[in-house]
């Protein structure tokens, strides 16, 4: 008798037991924390060719380290079953280089790097191999409050929030990286002096966002998106409601949301099915509440310059009932949103008589036949304009990002 | 030496006797006592970067007759608010070398001499099919805990791992120990390490992966100044002390003990830390369980979310403040603190997760904290007010 109890407990145990990774890929799972753990600055930490399933969180904590694999489809993470941890690898330290490394299927976000000084992260791959799902994680490639950036060539896919998102950071450029099937692409948010350049943002349902979110730190200004590709960037959000990027609507291309001085040129933009451009402010994100918002806390977008892009197709199916209706009201059943929508709030501080912005501030379309649809917002969209006349105006263009030593 | 000796209260027969002496007393005494034991080591120091192998070398805890034991001038203490650990017990320690002292500060850790050894050891009550291959356990209240003292009966008790936070003229430095299985000695292990348990609770069985931290996520809490970072101790604060410990013979307060000890000057006469409303313990909770990242200068400033205690009570404590990198932490809602709406309240709805995408805190906690979950959620569903 006792022994059948003791069986059917051990048989219960199991049952709810997950699965074991094999005694190999713990042995290399520990192996790694321990060279993680025991780096000294100058160290090349290398990991081997093959799938290596990890089932906990890494960091690493020492400056001056680099991580290599040998190709981001060859030496690959893979964290499916973890158990633990809010992401795949998380670091705190500066002078860190990650390249030609794979992470896939962590349950929270894939890379994190959480402050610190010259970080390159180079043909890393983030991916979510059941593609896109609102219960993968949230960030591919995460870089927060790190100053002297270099992101490029790298590839993350499948993120619930955004595939390669830099918070909170300074001195920034994200070049040559391919972002699909997230629901933000490639995502800039309280970021200043940044260039992102040469990307290919599709299929995600934002393709390149540029945000500023209240109460941090940090607001961010100064960003150029220049020579990027953003085609296609339609699919469903399936990002989490709640979330910053879950306003944005599927068949966004570039979406600006409460930033300043940004410049938009010489993209590829094509597509995108609610519009190739969309320029906001937090008021219509929907989370304002009714509190009061903080003080130093500036929701509108402006000093936006948009000129020389390669705009084709997009706005002719966007996303939402108001937005639908508004475009069969306007543009009929096989009509389309112009390339740039503008939600039309702006700081009644900064505006003239007729209720335009000051020049300084103005949000400038300087872009062929490109025009602009103002929905209005603030009037309960009583005077929804479209046209190019009353945003034709340069800015002063911003300086290319000049990354310091060690990055040069 | 046997002026400096602790005077407890003792629950344990002849070990618990001889623990509160000093050991040149205990090297007199140990004959009549039980004479069939070699003396414990004295507390030893290891240089930083060459800690032993084996938890008792450390000389600070170690396993002698079925008991947990500490050494002379080893000091057990306890908190108000203590860390969720999925349920885990904890046995405190703090050790300080003869003659120094530490040194009190108000509204951060107590400042430690170099050569300081705090230990935390992580226990469970085993249950009545516990076996050293199936680690079947019961719940026990944290407060229960808090009223027993050591040693430790091990006939009734699980190790699981001690961890070592020990004081270098460099700072701090982390040394987690996973206790084997036929509970004789704990093992250095800086990758960590993962044990299963089957925890019994309120007539249901749940399964845990127990994870011991490595040395690394041992800074992912004990960095409370993430900039700067450097460990530091988290419990040893003046308000976490200001109570009473069973151990002690009287009804004086930790601090008092401390002091009258001497290994604690400059300490004021505070009346005991006053847990008395619900808010209190609300946020002396999340004081423990959040503020090592969510405070001005943690981790988690990122979030602008800041739980220490003493944080003002407004948007940056959650009011009505929307998320910022949440992702699937949100659960649908827009608000971290929504007030009189504790199911509309992101910080609840990441406490009542053990996902590791969705679950607060990130590290530590593989299950959910039921009693908590009240706490805070009874908490917030007393306020006030509107998003």
């Amino acid at each position: 008798m006792a022994l059948l109890s003791l069986t059917a407990a051990l048989a219960a145990c199991s049952e709810n037991a997950p699965p074991e990774p094999d005694a190999a890929a713990l042995a290399y799972q520990k192996q790694l924390q321990e060279q993680l753990i025991r780096a000294q600055p100058g160290d090349v930490i290398t990991i081997p060719a093959g799938v290596h399933p990890i089932n906990r969180g890494l960091s690493l904590t020492v400056s001056g380290v680099t991580l290599r694999g040998e190709g981001m489809d060859k030496s690959v993470l893979s964290f499916k079953g973890q158990l633990q941890g809010a992401e795949g690898l998380l670091v705190n330290a500066s002078d860190f280089t990650i390249e030609d490394l794979g992470i896939e299927d962590t349950p929270g976000d894939g890379l994190k790097i959480n402050e610190g000084r010259n970080i390159v992260i180079r043909r890393v791959r983030t991916e979510w191999t059941n593609g896109p799902d609102e219960d993968n994680g949230a960030y591919g490639i995460y870089p927060v409050q790190v100053e002297n950036l270099l992101l490029e060539e790298s590839v993350a896919i499948g993120a619930s929030d955004a595939g390669l998102y830099v918070g909170q950071s300074r001195n920034v450029v994200v070049r040559n990286n391919r972002a699909e099937r997230n629901v933000a692409g490639i995502e800039i948010e309280n970021t200043f002096d940044a260039d992102v350049y040469g990307n290919l943002a599709s299929g995600n349902t934002g393709g390149i966002l540029v945000f500023n979110m209240p109460d941090l730190p940090q607001p961010g200004h100064s960003t150029r998106v220049y020579k990027n590709r953003v085609i296609g960037n339609n699919t469903d959000n399936f990002g989490a409601a709640g979330t910053p990027v879950a306003s944005v609507p599927a068949g966004s291309g570039i979406v600006i949301n409460s930033n300043d001085r940004v410049e938009i040129f010489d993209n590829d933009i094509a597509d995108n099915d609610t519009a190739n451009i969309i320029i906001s402010s937090y008021f219509a994100t929907g989370y304002q509440g009714t509190r009061e918002m903080a003080a130093d806390y500036d929701p509108y977008p402006e000093t936006i310059y948009v000129y020389g892009n390669r705009f084709s197709g997009g706005g002719s199916s966007p996303d939402g009932l108001d937005l639908k209706a508004l475009k069969v009201a306007m543009f009929g059943l096989n009509g389309s949103f112009p390339d740039v929508l503008w939600d039309g709030y702006a700081n009644p501080d900064k505006v003239d008589a007729d209720g335009n912005l000051l020049a300084e501030h103005a949000i400038c379309i300087d872009n062929g036949d490109a025009e602009v649809l103002n929905a209005d917002l603030p009037n309960g969209s009583d005077n929804i304009v479209v046209g190019a006349k009353q945003h034709r105006c340069v800015h002063d263009k911003l300086p290319a990002v000049v990354l310091a030593a060690p990055l040069q | 030496m046997c002026a400096r000796q602790v005077a407890g209260r003792g629950a344990g027969g002849a070990i618990a006797i001889s623990m509160r002496i000093s050991l040149a007393c205990k090297l007199l005494l140990l004959s009549f006592l039980c004479g069939c034991e070699s003396a414990p080591p004295e507390v030893r120091l290891f240089p930083a970067d060459q800690p032993p192998a084996m938890l008792s070398e450390w000389g600070v805890v170690f396993a002698r007759d079925d008991h947990l034991a500490l050494n002379t001038d080893v000091i057990p203490y306890e908190l108000n608010a203590p860390l969720f650990s999925d349920y885990a017990l904890k046995l405190r320690t703090v050790w300080l070398p003869a003659g120094s002292a530490a040194i009190f500060a108000a509204d951060r850790e107590l400042e430690f001499p170099v050569g300081t050894i705090i230990s935390k050891t992580f226990h469970y009550r085993k249950a009545s099919d516990w076996r050293s291959d199936f680690n079947s356990v019961d719940y026990a209240a944290q407060e229960e805990a808090a009223n027993s003292v050591p040693p430790l009966d091990l006939s009734r008790h699980v190790l699981l791992e001690t961890r070592l936070l020990v004081r270098y003229a460099e700072g701090w430095q982390a040394f987690p120990y996973v206790w084997n299985a036929a509970q004789s000695d704990a093992t250095l292990e800086i990758a960590g390490d993962l044990k299963q348990l089957s925890l019994h609770k309120d007539g249901e069985t749940q399964l845990v992966n127990y994870v011991v931290p490595d040395v690394n996520q041992c800074g992912g809490c004990h960095t409370p100044d993430h900039s700067a970072g450097d460990l530091r101790p988290l419990g040893p604060k003046a308000w976490q002390l200001n109570r009473r410990f069973a151990w002690w013979p009287d009804e004086a307060n930790q601090l008092q003990h401390w002091s009258r000890h001497g290994i604690l000057q400059d300490a004021p006469d505070l009346p005991p830390t006053e847990l008395d409303s619900v808010q209190a313990r609300a946020r002396a909770y999340l004081d423990a369980n959040c503020a090592h990242c969510h405070n001005p200068a943690g981790a988690a400033d990122t979030s602008a979310l800041h739980l220490n205690i003493g944080a003002p009570l407004d948007r940056n404590f959650g009011l009505c403040k929307t998320p910022v990198a949440v992702g699937r932490g949100s659960g649908d809602l827009n608000y971290d603190i929504y007030p009189g709406r504790p199911d509309e309240s992101i910080m609840v709805f990441r406490m009542r997760h053990s996902d590791p995408a969705i679950a607060m805190p990130e590290l530590g906690r593989g299950i959910v904290h039921t009693e908590g979950v009240a706490l805070v959620g009874g908490w917030i569903a007393a306020m006030d007010g509107e998003c």
